[in-house]
């Protein structure tokens, strides 16, 4: 097994700014915006761009957690574990950005999206994520990415964070047979 | 089984081993937790005002009952379609098992039609372990004769858990017709896999053989025929359903002399702690084991054991369709 570093802490800390400063941009009325973060990853990163968006314009942005495993299409390889779903208030009428550490096939996004629709009806659906590592298997691309690595389909991309796992990394590990 | 390794927030992982669920003795602590846990996020959909997920969308869950039944048949509808499952019922009346089918042959004409969950009820303890190895469908047990009804453990704990944080350390009085109740054993299991102080109460003909021996397999279990000292500083007090067989069978002298000893009332209720709440799987005999005003009560669980039911079975179908074949 090889491991190679391709986001260090800090590179991990500017592309979040980054991505804050985009969100905001892009959207004019930033008080109609509530991030949700897909678990597992995804919350931590979602608290992390809420709380730039906060100190670039010192505006509290709701965020909230959400466990799209009833959703998937992917039922042997799923975790079974089901997390909760937490979502501040309504999102009838909301900007909601979808925040997710990877986008790969684009299944766990289809499934957020669902998942999300079922809570209520959202004005737009976005989608923030820190990496991009290609091969979708559905029309979906992310609005706001972190940083785009072009990878191999037996790779596997991992994000750690502080949050879960200790470190801000971003790891390419490569099993080796 | 198969094993399914399933890593949590924290890291460590869950080992969900079953293909079928026969009974809780052979659930680890973690798996209970697991299904207590997705009981939850199940319990979460319910209120949300669409009650409905695509999780078991394109499978097919048979409800076979070969006894009768309202909550545990409506329950498991209701979650297997709350789970977009598709469900056909089946009652032995109405059934081929007039003509002389077997039970084996049966379930295998379920999965010839196309059943990839069956949960069954059956009169006979023990027709589920005498079914499952000739079953590639997941098999649940929904109540087999005097033996188990697991679901029914689990959302007594679970309802538990909503009250009283954990049950480790409660005391648990379960009082009424033990040796006859699939009910009382599978929660005798659960119970005393998550640290509860289990009391058994009955008139001696309603106890099971062997319960109180600190040597056996249930250390912590006391048996006691007195209902004074069972409810004395309990947390949770469980009442079971009096069978009107029983008289008839002689167990019994009659109706009266079991009410006088053994029905919870209110003077009754008092000797437990201040918080203590009452559980009673259901049908109810009002004023029988349980007095009307006991069961209709502010401490009355009943009604609430049903609405969790739902989430417990929901969380063990979603379960069970994550395992795969044998």
């Amino acid at each position: 097994m090889s491991a190679k570093v391709i986001m260090t802490a800090d590179e991990m800390r500017r592309s979040l700014a980054r991505m804050a400063h985009e969100i905001v941009e892009r959207n004019r009325t930033i008080e109609n915006i509530v991030l949700v973060g897909m678990h597992t990853r995804g919350f931590p990163l979602a608290v992390r761009l809420a709380a730039n968006i906060t100190s670039f314009e010192k505006i509290d942005v709701p965020v909230g957690a959400l466990d799209f495993s009833l959703y998937r299409d992917d039922l042997p390889a799923r975790s079974l574990q089901v997390k909760s779903t937490a979502i501040p208030g309504s999102i009838a009428g909301k900007v909601v950005v979808l925040v997710d550490d990877v986008l790969y096939t684009g299944r766990s996004a289809r499934a957020a999206m669902d998942a999300l629709i079922d809570l209520g009806r959202p004005e737009v659906i976005q989608l923030a994520v820190l990496v991009d590592r290609g091969h979708r298997e559905l029309p979906i691309r992310a609005d706001y990415v972190g940083k785009n690595i072009p990878s191999a389909k037996d790779e596997d991309v991992q994000v750690c964070l502080t949050e879960a796992d200790g470190a801000d990394e971003v790891r390419i590990v490569r099993e080796e047979d | 089984m198969s094993g399914k390794e399933t890593v949590s927030q924290a890291g460590e992982s869950v080992a969900w081993r079953h293909h079928h669920v026969l009974d809780v003795d052979d659930f680890s602590t973690a798996e209970i937790e697991l299904v207590m846990q997705t009981a939850d996020a199940m319990k979460d959909v319910l209120s949300r005002p669409i009650r409905k997920v695509p999780a078991l969308r394109g499978k097919t869950v048979f409800t076979v009952f070969y006894e009768a039944s309202t909550r545990t048949r409506g329950s498991f509808e209701a979650a297997a379609k709350n789970l977009s499952a598709d469900v056909v019922n089946i009652t032995a009346q109405s059934s081929s098992v007039t003509k002389g089918e077997s039970l084996i042959d049966t379930l295998n004409t379920l999965e010839a039609i196309g059943a990839d969950i069956i949960v069954m009820r059956h009169p006979l303890s023990g027709a589920h372990y005498c079914a499952a190895p000739y079953v590639k469908a997941n098999l649940l047990n929904a109540g087999d004769g005097w033996h188990a009804h697991p679901t029914q453990a689990l959302l007594d704990l679970y309802t538990m858990r909503r009250h009283k944080m954990s049950v480790n350390g409660l005391k648990v009085a379960i009082v009424g017709d033990i040796k006859h109740s699939r009910v009382a054993h599978s929660n005798i299991w659960c119970l005393s896999k998550m640290g509860a102080k289990v009391t058994l109460c009955a008139p001696p003909t309603l106890l099971p053989a062997g319960m109180d021996d600190p040597q056996g397999r249930f250390p912590d279990v006391n048996v006691t025929t007195d209902i004074n000292a069972a409810l004395q500083d309990a947390d949770v007090v469980m009442c079971l359903r009096l069978q009107k067989e029983r008289m008839q069978s002689g167990l019994l002298p009659g109706l009266r002399e079991f009410t006088s000893g053994y029905q919870l009332n209110k003077e009754r209720l008092a000797l437990a702690k201040p918080d203590a709440i009452v559980m009673h799987p259901g049908p109810v005999n009002e004023d029988v084991e349980l007095a009307g005003d006991v069961l209709h009560g502010p401490r009355s669980m009943v009604n609430e054991q049903v609405a969790n039911g739902v989430a417990v079975r929901m969380a063990l179908l979603y379960l069970l369709s994550g395992s795969k074949e044998l």
